[in-house]
Parts: C-alpha cells; structure tokens; sequence
C-alpha cells in the first residue's frame, strides 16, 4: 500500500509528500493491473515545469499504452532512471520503486485539492 | 443494455484472482497473473483458456452441406466427417461479415463457430440463408462452453484426461469425445500459432474439464491465460482478428486471405459476384507486417508514413511483441510500399517511429 498522507487523482495516479515542498508520483495498485505488464515507460526531463493536468509521459503495455498526466504544478526535480530498463517496477512495486518523477510543488498546499486514500476507494467501488 | 453475461468458469476465475474485462457482453478473465507469463507459458509449455464467449450454431437435416456452401465461403459439403476449416461468411458485396470455422460434425450436422463480438450477427445471418435448403438452423451458444488448451505440452495434458487417441487427431480435426468423463466436440484448432486443443463442453460440465486440465497441466506449467495474451498470441503468429484485419469494408482478398474465397465450387453463394471481381482486380492496398526498431508499438488506428512523411496506410494491430522483444504490428499499406525490407514510419500519438516492412506471421512454431 502507499504510504499514510498520500493523495490521488480520477487517472489513478499517487501523490506522496517527499518534503516540505516536494512530491512522488507515480500510478496506483489498480492502474498498473488495469494495464498489464509495463513494457515502457516514457517521463518527463529533470528541469521541466509541468503545468496541472498537462500530459507528461505515456505508461505502455503489451495491451495498451496510457498518458501519464501531471496531477498538480511543478517542476520536476527526479526521473525514476530505473524504470529505464526495469519498466516491470510499476507492476510489481506500484508504491515503491515503481515511482515515476519527483516534483517541487509551485503551490505547497497544491495535495489539498487531490483525492484522500477514503475518497479514491470510493471512486475505485463506483467503477 | 442488458448486464455482461458470466461464463460458467466465473467462480473459477475468482478464485484464481484473475482480472475481468467486459468483452461484447461478457466478463471475460483478461488475465490472471500477468500477461507476459501467459503468453510465454503458451508459447513454451501451455495455457488454459476460457472462450466460452464465442458463438456456436449447428446446421443440421439432410442439405446441411448444401445451405452452408451457400452461405459460407468454403466448400462445406466437400468437408470430411470430422474435419474443420478456417472460413468467412460475407455479405453480398464481399464484406467479411466474420471469420469463423466449421467443423463438420456429422453426415448431416455441422457447426460453425463465431467471434463473441459477431455471434449474433452471423446466427441471424445462417438463419436466413439457409432457408429454401432442408436443414435447421440451431444456436447453441447457450449450451457450450469452450475451454482451449494451446501449447507444445498440450499434448501431454489432455491425453490422460481422454480415451481419443490423441496422436491420431490431425490439425483441424474435430471429433466427439469424453474428455474427464463429460461429453466433448474435441478440436485440434486454435488461436494462437501453438499445437492444442478447444474442447466444446456442456456448459454445466465446464468446471469439471478446466478443473481436470487444470490438475493434469500441474506437472506441465500449464497456466489459466487471459484474453490478453490471446491477443499478443495470434497478432505473433499473423492471425487476423475481425474489427482489425477484417470487416465489412474489406473483402478476404484484401487481408491477403483469398485463399479461402472458393469461387471454383459448384453453385451460387452470397457474395460471389462480387468476390470474382476482387479476384480479377486486386485491392490498393495489401495487409502487411511490421517490426518496430524503438519500445514504442504501432497501435491500431496509427498512420503509417512513407520516409517523406505521406500517408501509404494505416495499422489495423500491433503490441510490443512478448516473443520476440520488439514491436510489431499488421498494417495496410499501398502496394508500392507493401515489399519486405521497405522502410516505413509510424506516427505513434505524434512522434514518428521507424519501422521495416517484413513478411507474416512474425512467429512460427518449430513442428
């Protein structure tokens, strides 16, 4: 599971404070099954801002291929080099080292507005 | 819309935690563990699959060969008992209505089997053609479940579980059998470019042969495989799927399939008319394979590009192949492009890719 204080969106991705003014993200135990095996893992450079909701990388797998979106405002401060080569992470370790790029917030009250663990659980039982 | 319909396999899938996907009307397992390791346990020992989705009509009475002569592409009544053959029915322009295979099953029965996604279509379709011929029309979806058992040991998990001899059931042959002691239409047919077996069970029946296939398979790393991976296994081995290669647009000539248009067999059938003349004037384009170079796979729907950047054709399939560690795909393309080693681009969701035009299947079996 992700840990406590962790946010998420309506595209099945996870937010996680990593400091006072940065996040992980990456996608959710229920996105990485609705995917399949990830093959490929395409992310945004260290140094780009991302505005909210922009597309910023795609999470392809032998079934599908899908956008990975920027869940708030930042600039990206870390890329999870490992998927590189190790893409299958995201399916095994979803929380873990499966995480995707690390943000500095430009708003640091930005996870506010994000689902909590309660509110995501009940978009996932509404289908 | 009435809700998806659950095969009798449902609770199985449950307990083996697989994930479902509605597939035309049905929660279908999409796969169990992971597709990869599916599709690889085909490919190199067996996997178990549910198909209970796909349509079954029998066509029966004493003209059954004649009225499916009629309505299908093939020349059913030169079928042998026991025999199946991979063929379309198609509208009265050619169209591909669906691909389907017959399976005669008797002096004077038959069954064809169909696409989930066309049963309904194709049963309405034989129903009406074969009126005028002393044969029944008799959809029996409702009573089968169809369990496949596809892979180089699929051999060696069945034949425990049956009395049939199974070194003498050639590669679409389709006999009735007992298979762990139920009533089965036992096929040497399948979707995946590996040996194996579909076994047509009464659907009260259908735990007790997954079960007993299950068990046999234990010692054989048989593994339960999803949709998913079916779809990885037959785009590897070049197998069209209707919606994608085929459809009513398109004639079998088109996806390279004429081969199955039998326009030398005596009377009429739906579609000939039209089909001769397809024969004699071959279409712009031709289905193709491609192998992508970068991780990015060509998609259904994706433009493919000649190296100037002009259109010559579009991608009717394609995935990241298992098999082989790289992309592939099937595509339609002008004929001026369509040669093996021809260099192509795909534009996949904006950013071009470079692939090479290669022969099909992508993967064949080693016999």
């Amino acid at each position: 599971m992700a840990p406590e204080g962790t946010r998420y969106t309506r595209e099945h991705e996870w937010v996680s404070p990593t400091g006072r003014d940065t996040v992980r993200i990456g996608i959710t135990d229920y996105a990485q099954q609705q995917l399949g095996d990830v093959v490929f893992v395409d992310l945004p450079q260290v140094g780009e801002r991302l505005t909210e909701s922009a597309t910023i990388g795609e999470v392809e797998s032998t079934k599908s291929v899908s956008d990975l979106y920027a869940p708030v405002a930042g600039e990206v401060v870390a890329r999870n080099e490992l998927l590189d080569d190790r893409p299958e992470l995201v399916n095994t370790q979803p929380y873990g080292d499966g995480w995707m790029v690390e943000l500095r917030l430009d708003d640091s009250g930005a996870l506010e507005n994000l689902l909590d663990e309660a509110a995501y659980r009940t978009v996932l039982e509404q289908g | 819309m009435s809700p998806p319909r659950k095969t009798p396999l449902h609770s199985v899938h449950e307990e083996l935690g697989a994930t479902f996907t509605e597939f035309a009307g049905w929660h279908m397992p999409l796969r169990y563990t992971g597709d990869t390791a599916e599709h690889n346990a085909v490919r190199e020992s067996a996997g178990l699959f549910d198909l209970t989705h796909m349509g079954e009509i029998r066509i029966s009475g004493p003209q059954a060969g004649e009225a499916l002569d009629y309505a299908l592409l093939t020349h059913a009544s030169a079928i042998k008992v026991g025999r199946a053959r991979y063929t379309m029915i198609c509208d009265a322009s050619g169209g591909v209505l669906d691909d389907l295979i017959v399976y005669r099953t008797g002096e004077h029965e038959y069954m064809v089997v169909a696409n989930a996604a066309n049963a309904a279509v194709v049963s309405s379709e034989l129903s009406e053609r074969v009126r005028g011929f002393d044969a029944q029309h008799n959809d029996v979806s409702e009573n089968y479940a169809l369990i496949a058992v596809q892979g180089p040991r699929a051999v060696d998990i069945l034949a425990p579980l049956t009395t049939t001899n199974l070194d003498e059931v050639r590669y679409f042959a389709g006999y009735e059998s007992r298979v762990a002691g139920c009533e089965v239409l036992l096929a040497r047919t399948g979707y995946t470019g590996e040996d194996g077996f579909e076994l047509f069970v009464a659907t009260e029946d259908a735990p007790v042969v997954w079960r007993a296939l299950s068990d046999s398979g234990a010692d054989h790393d048989l593994r339960p495989a999803g949709l998913s991976c079916r779809d990885t296994l037959r785009l590897e081995s070049g197998m069209p799927l209707h919606g994608h290669e085929l459809s009513t647009e398109l004639t079998p000539f088109h996806a390279n399939l004429g081969r199955v248009v039998k326009l030398d067999k005596p009377g009429d059938f739906v579609g000939r008319k039209a089909l001769a003349e397809v024969a004699e004037n071959p279409p712009e384009r031709t289905l193709v394979g491609l192998r992508g170079s970068e991780r990015r796979a060509p998609r259904h729907g994706y433009r493919v590009l000649d190296q100037e950047g002009a259109e010559v054709g579009t991608v009717t399939s394609g995935a990241p192949s298992p098999t082989l560690g790289h992309p592939i795909a099937m595509a339609y393309v002008d004929h001026s492009v369509g040669e093996p080693g021809t260099t192509l681009q795909v534009d996949i969701r904006g950013r071009s890719a470079v692939v090479e035009v290669v022969e099909l299947p992508f993967y064949r079996r080693n016999r």
